[in-house]
């Protein structure tokens, strides 16, 4: 589906990531990797764990919400097969798990670090995002 | 107090991504694929995501421990390995074939089509199942 460049919604979108994760690091010293909290949830609840579950769910209520308020915004479907669903959820998955990080930790947490790792892992992902895309589409 | 900033925080990086429009699969990969469909959108919000950030790195790199806690819970892993390597493949391999991430992927649950939930408890599986490597 054709979508529109849209600067302005992207730069206060990227603003809000980037104010959300900036609070996180500098009130309580943690980095916000989404792929690292959906992983915690595979561990048994320790009290340090908590604010990734609060994390979390402030993620899901800012999509309640906006499914009341303005559901418009949250238009968008996978228009790929259902296994090729499974197959890129899997990839999405297992990837994440071994690289320890995703858009949001390697991405904008670790490159804006300038974590040689995050770079590393974000270059390639991108790339290969980017032929995987070009290949498909 | 930490738990209830952690919601709140969790809500803002939600409307983020909601926002942007990165929790629409169609827009990263109108990003991700070049042609007349292109759209540049996505790199606005990693740059200014990262822009902001960085400030926040800075302070960091001039105190010693967080505004409300013992200390900085950072990685501290340097080496540019192999897991590093292969898990970035298959994640991007993932990506690109779906337009979607585990931050827009646990946001979209809520939209309760099959497709994103399927999606989800994938990631999941491939989480469990990279613990299994």
């Amino acid at each position: 589906m054709v979508t529109e460049f849209t600067p302005i919604s992207a730069a206060l979108g990227g603003a809000l990531i980037g104010i959300a994760c900036a609070l996180l690091l500098v009130l309580f010293g943690k980095v916000a990797g989404i792929s690292g909290l959906v992983k915690s949830l595979f561990t048994p609840l320790k009290p340090d764990n908590v604010w990734k579950v609060c994390f979390i769910a402030g993620l899901l209520i800012a999509g309640i919400a906006t499914s009341f308020i303005a559901p418009e915004l949250l238009e968008g479907d996978l228009n790929i097969p259902s296994w090729l669903i499974i197959v890129a959820g899997l990839l999405v998955g297992v990837g994440t798990s071994l690289a320890n990080g995703c858009t949001s930790g390697h991405g904008v947490c670790g490159m804006s670090r300038f974590s040689t790792r995050s770079w590393v892992s974000t270059c390639v992902f991108m790339l290969v995002a980017v032929i995987t895309a070009n290949l498909i589409g | 107090m930490k738990a209830i900033t952690s919601v709140f925080l969790g809500f803002i990086f939600g409307l983020g991504l909601i926002i942007s429009g990165m929790t629409n699969p169609d827009k990263v990969l109108n990003f991700l694929t070049f042609g007349e469909n292109w759209d540049g959108s996505l790199i606005i919000v990693m740059a200014v995501a990262m822009g902001i950030m960085m400030l926040a790195w800075f302070w960091v790199s001039k105190k010693d421990s967080p505004l409300f806690g013992e200390t900085f819970s950072l990685s501290n892993l340097k080496n540019v390995d192999r897991r590093l390597i292969t898990g970035s493949v298959l994640f991007g391999l993932g990506w690109g074939l779906s337009g979607i991430c585990p931050g827009p992927g646990l946001v979209q649950l809520v939209s309760l089509k099959m497709e994103f939930w399927l999606f989800f408890a994938s990631v999941l599986s491939g989480m469990w199942l990279a613990k299994k490597i």
